[in-house]
């Protein structure tokens, strides 16, 4: 499925904005990101498993609630960078 | 006189800056910013391996971090695995690190080892020269824990100050803004209160055990039993074996009074100290008192202080000096630098004697300290 990485986590990804990757719950997506891009999935999600404050995945549409949300080949995944002030 | 170059290693909201001195330390060049964007709470560089820096960073939006150099600053590579509490047990269980706040490297003895505080309350250790940390849980899930009275600024708990006996790395200190000082005389399992002494009119009730606000805590590295600290309510002085602290900061003048966020000791002589006052009165503006920044120093541990104001504006300068932020090298004559939360790096080559700005226009500097050359 296709993840659309925002600006902040480029500097992982060598400046790529759009990945393919695959897994059955952004937390497998999550983990395959972290395999190919290292220390990726820490800034984005904290040591309990739990999406950081100003960090918000999109699947399709609607916000997961949290990564252990179930996804398909043919979802697409955004994680945003919400507002945070200066 | 050293013919060594020094370079200020400034961590600020909004990235990483260095200046670099010649050997007079009369000219300094402004190199930067890396990390754009990012907060960089502390650039630390290792004493045993001066090639060896550590940084502490996040940005608004990701979680924490630390990066490593290993080529005294040139390129940075991110730590492996970055501190974090541990998941799912006893009383850090909901407790995630939201910044790095503070960087100490471990004992003379032991090469690789460093320590990390964190934003809230969390103590990490590393022994592979931070690449990879683990939760200290003998302080993140002390027992007693739960009578700590940890009250944080907006920013959250600040873990700080941690200090490692230069005779024993068993023995420690680290301090919480707000809980206060603690102490661990066996390498960090156990740790006990070292609070006796301090004043605290933010909070009913007298001579607590706990709920103190420490700002920043110093221990002389020559003279290890003799320390400072600057409190949220005044200046400190405690002498090892004692536990009771004596509050000097009521020798400074009444209209200045004894409140700040720094502290800082001459390398070599225990009784000389120096601090940089704020506005701790009604709603507590944290600015230097009247808008005229100032030092102050003292020769004789505490008992008199003389004010170190030349070279600093004389009025209308509306800023302050943060923990990190104001250090001394170890030269002769000590050099004293510091950084505002104006975006100004100000430094003195006679130990305070009078003063002269570095760099201006920077973002606002969170920390500052000092790397000798390679």
């Amino acid at each position: 499925m296709l993840v659309r990485i925002p600006s902040p986590l480029h500097s992982y990804t060598k400046g790529v904005s759009e990945v393919e990757a695959e897994g059955r719950s952004v937390a497998q997506v999550l983990d395959e990101l972290d395999r190919r891009y290292p220390g990726l999935r820490f800034r984005i999600i904290d040591e309990h498993d739990e999406i950081r404050p100003h960090i918000r995945i999109f699947v399709n549409a609607d916000p997961a609630p949290s990564i252990a949300h179930r996804v398909g080949a043919r979802d697409e995944i955004m994680i945003v960078c919400a507002l945070s002030g200066g | 006189m050293s013919t060594a170059s020094l370079t200020l290693l400034v961590g600020t909201r909004k990235g990483a800056f260095t200046l670099r001195s010649d050997a007079s330390r009369r000219r300094w060049r402004l190199e930067g910013p890396q990390f754009l964007g990012s907060i960089i709470n502390h650039v630390v560089q290792d004493p045993r391996n001066r090639k060896t820096m550590l940084m502490a960073a996040k940005t608004g939006h990701l979680g924490p971090t630390v990066y490593r150099s290993a080529d005294a600053g040139r390129t940075w590579k991110e730590a492996k695995k970055p501190p974090a509490f541990a998941k799912g047990r006893g009383a850090g269980a909901k407790r995630s690190v939201n910044h790095v706040f503070w960087l100490t490297p471990g004992h003379a003895s032991q090469k690789k080892v460093w320590f990390a505080g964190s934003i809230p309350d969390g103590l990490f250790r590393t022994r592979d020269a931070g690449d990879t940390w683990e939760p200290m849980n003998g302080f993140n899930e002390h027992p007693n824990r739960k009578n700590w009275r940890i009250e944080g600024p907006p920013g959250g708990v600040m873990t700080h100050s941690i200090l490692i006996d230069p005779r024993d790395p068993r023995h420690m200190y680290v301090s919480l803004s707000a809980a206060g000082i603690f102490e661990s005389k066996d390498g960090g399992a156990n740790w006990g209160p070292l609070n006796r002494g301090i004043e605290s009119d933010f909070m009913p009730g007298k001579e607590l055990e706990y709920g103190h606000d420490p700002h920043c805590v110093a221990l002389h590295p020559l003279h290890p039993d003799r320390m400072y600290h600057q409190n949220h309510c005044g200046i400190y002085r405690l002498d090892r074996p004692a536990d009771r602290w004596t509050r000097i900061g009521r020798a400074m003048p009444r209209r200045i009074r004894d409140i700040g966020f720094p502290i800082v000791l001459h390398p070599r002589d225990p009784d000389t100290l120096w601090v940089f006052p704020m506005d701790g009165t009604t709603v507590w503006p944290r600015v230097s008192p009247d808008g005229k920044p100032a030092a102050y120093r003292s020769r004789d541990g505490g008992r008199s202080w003389e004010r170190q104001d030349r070279g600093f504006p004389r009025e209308q300068a509306w800023y302050t000096v943060r923990r990190q932020a104001f250090v001394a090298d170890s030269r002769n004559p000590v050099g004293l630098y510091l950084g505002t939360t104006g975006g100004e790096i100000w430094s003195s080559r006679n130990e305070g004697g009078s003063w002269s700005c570095l760099a201006a226009h920077l973002p606002e500097v969170l920390s500052v300290s000092v790397a000798e050359a390679r």
